[in-house]
């Protein structure tokens, strides 16, 4: 009985160090996928969408976006600086002198976007050619110091880690939603292959929709269209979440 | 007496002392990463150099079983070595220099070179009993290095392919030079004109479409002028170093009508 008891005290300091570790010392203890946490990782992705709602980080929402596999790969990418960079804030916000504290904020920015862009180089390197300068310009989307500022400053590391992600995965979603229906419409194609059928140099000798006359629409690999079609998710968001509607 | 409590992080002993450990900190995690992928990386720029001189002279897809397949870069060394016969290092009075591995020359570095010393890689390709030499390009865009090769035909006049590459140039303008159908432009394209002197070939406006191949010209992309110039700068600066290896070439007639 008597270990028993003291194994499970023994097991409390422990996990309460855990918990002090992720969590800032000013906050109360609350479970680490509370009401409160979730909703920093579900808000992003509709109600405070970086992309739709903000209006944040759309210049490589439209340039990444005419195929699947390299948005996928930016939204990881973005998705990881954002979390790693309020992570890291996070854990210095103690310490970083207020009259550098954007610099600081930039310089973890910079360091991660170089690593994940070495890491691209190596690993995924004909995706890494694909996304080209994006992979770098990352550091000046919107979103990332956005987050720094107005949440890893004011908040303990593992919300802010949440944040991170939410924040990352609302952005990919719409480039993932964006990508999915440019290369589809766009090429008739879904990760390069041919969902559509294959299209051959007339339509006698075409298999699947272009067989029965079906054109690609070369509109959709224009820049021009990923911004219509943020618009129409826009359009269609608001029109299902009325709160999201500016009075005016 | 007591004292006032100074907040620390404010004061410039500390906000230096932070700054300087960070960049500290911050610059080793990057040169460890950037020293340890290195080598994966090299083997990726590698293959790709394969790829590009393959495409040059249209090989970039393949047969396997009787279905053409993209020429990927698992595959590249095996038809590299079997279509590339020769590399040669030249230098700039038109002799080869056997010492040097022309694979592993780095045209960036050559061209900062004094001309004596310079050289530059030239290679042979042999496909389907057609002879092609392939050169490899370097020159400026509008924000940074251009690259490219471009493949002569037997008779060191004609296009047979052309692939650029470049560094930062704007995606949608200038970097649409990476695309086939700005490629495709050059193919039978002609880089001596009538009387036999070495224009290579310009990009430039109102080249009366892809059906002239006479004029040395093909047209240019739209919003990317600078881009397209330091194409075709790059093309006929490049090609001119290996105008003394050509004229020892017995293959050398240009067609001077």
């Amino acid at each position: 009985m008597n270990t028993d008891r003291k194994l499970t005290s023994e097991e409390k300091e422990a996990k309460k160090k855990e918990m002090i570790m992720f969590l800032s010392s000013s906050e109360e203890k609350e479970h680490f996928l509370s009401k409160q946490n979730r909703k920093l990782i579900s808000d992003p992705l509709n109600d405070n969408n970086p992309i739709t709602v903000q209006v944040l980080g759309i210049c490589s929402a439209l340039a990444i976006t005419v195929q699947l596999e390299p948005a996928i790969v930016m939204a990881v990418a973005v998705i990881a600086v954002v979390a790693f960079s309020n992570v890291i804030i996070s854990l210095l916000r103690n310490m970083i002198p207020n009259r550098i504290r954007i610099i600081v904020q930039l310089v973890v920015v910079a360091s991660l976007v170089i690593l994940v862009d070495q890491i691209l180089k190596a690993y995924a390197y004909d995706v890494s050619k694909q996304l080209s300068v994006f992979v770098g310009l990352i550091i000046t989307n919107c979103i990332v110091m956005g987050r720094l500022e107005a949440f890893a400053l004011g908040n303990g590391a593992w919300k802010s880690f949440l944040d991170g992600i939410g924040n990352g995965a609302g952005y990919g979603l719409i480039l993932i939603i964006v990508a999915f229906f440019r290369e589809l419409l766009g090429s008739g194609k879904l990760f390069g292959y041919e969902v559509l059928g294959h299209r051959a140099a007339t339509v006698a000798d075409s298999t699947g929709l272009y067989s029965i006359g079906y054109e690609n629409n070369g509109l959709m690999l224009l820049s021009p269209m990923a911004l219509i079609i943020v618009g129409i998710i826009i359009w269609v968001q608001r029109s299902r979440n009325r709160k999201l509607i500016e009075e005016n | 007496m007591e004292e006032k409590p100074v907040n620390k992080t404010n004061s410039n002993g500390y906000t230096f002392m932070f700054a300087v450990i960070m960049v500290v900190v911050v610059a080793s995690v990057l040169a460890f990463t950037a020293t340890s992928l290195q080598p994966i990386q090299n083997v990726n720029v590698r293959e790709e150099k394969m790829q590009n001189i393959l495409a040059t002279v249209g090989v970039d897809s393949v047969e396997v079983d009787g279905v053409p397949t993209f020429l990927s870069r698992e595959m590249v060394q095996e038809y590299y070595d079997k279509f590339i016969t020769q590399s040669l290092a030249l230098r700039a009075d038109g002799s080869v220099d056997e010492s040097v591995n022309a694979f592993k020359v780095d045209l960036a570095k050559e061209l900062g070179k004094p001309v004596e010393e310079q050289i530059y890689p030239l290679y042979i390709a042999n496909i389907k009993g057609e002879k092609y030499y392939v050169i490899p390009l370097r020159g400026k865009g509008l924000w940074d290095a251009i690259w490219g090769y471009i493949a002569l035909k037997d008779d060191l006049n004609t296009v047979k392919g052309a692939v650029f590459d470049h560094k930062g140039e704007t995606p949608g303008l200038g970097a649409e030079i990476t695309k086939v159908w700005f490629q495709h432009r050059f193919e039978n394209e002609r880089v001596f004109d009538d009387e036999g002197n070495l224009v290579g070939v310009s990009a430039v406006k109102g080249s009366l479409g892809n059906s002239n191949k006479e004029d040395n010209r093909v047209d240019a992309i739209s919003g990317a002028t600078i881009t397209s110039k330091g194409v075709s700068n790059m093309i006929s600066e490049r090609l001119k170093h290996y105008l003394p290896y050509f004229k020892k070439q017995e293959g050398f007639k240009v067609a001077i009508q």
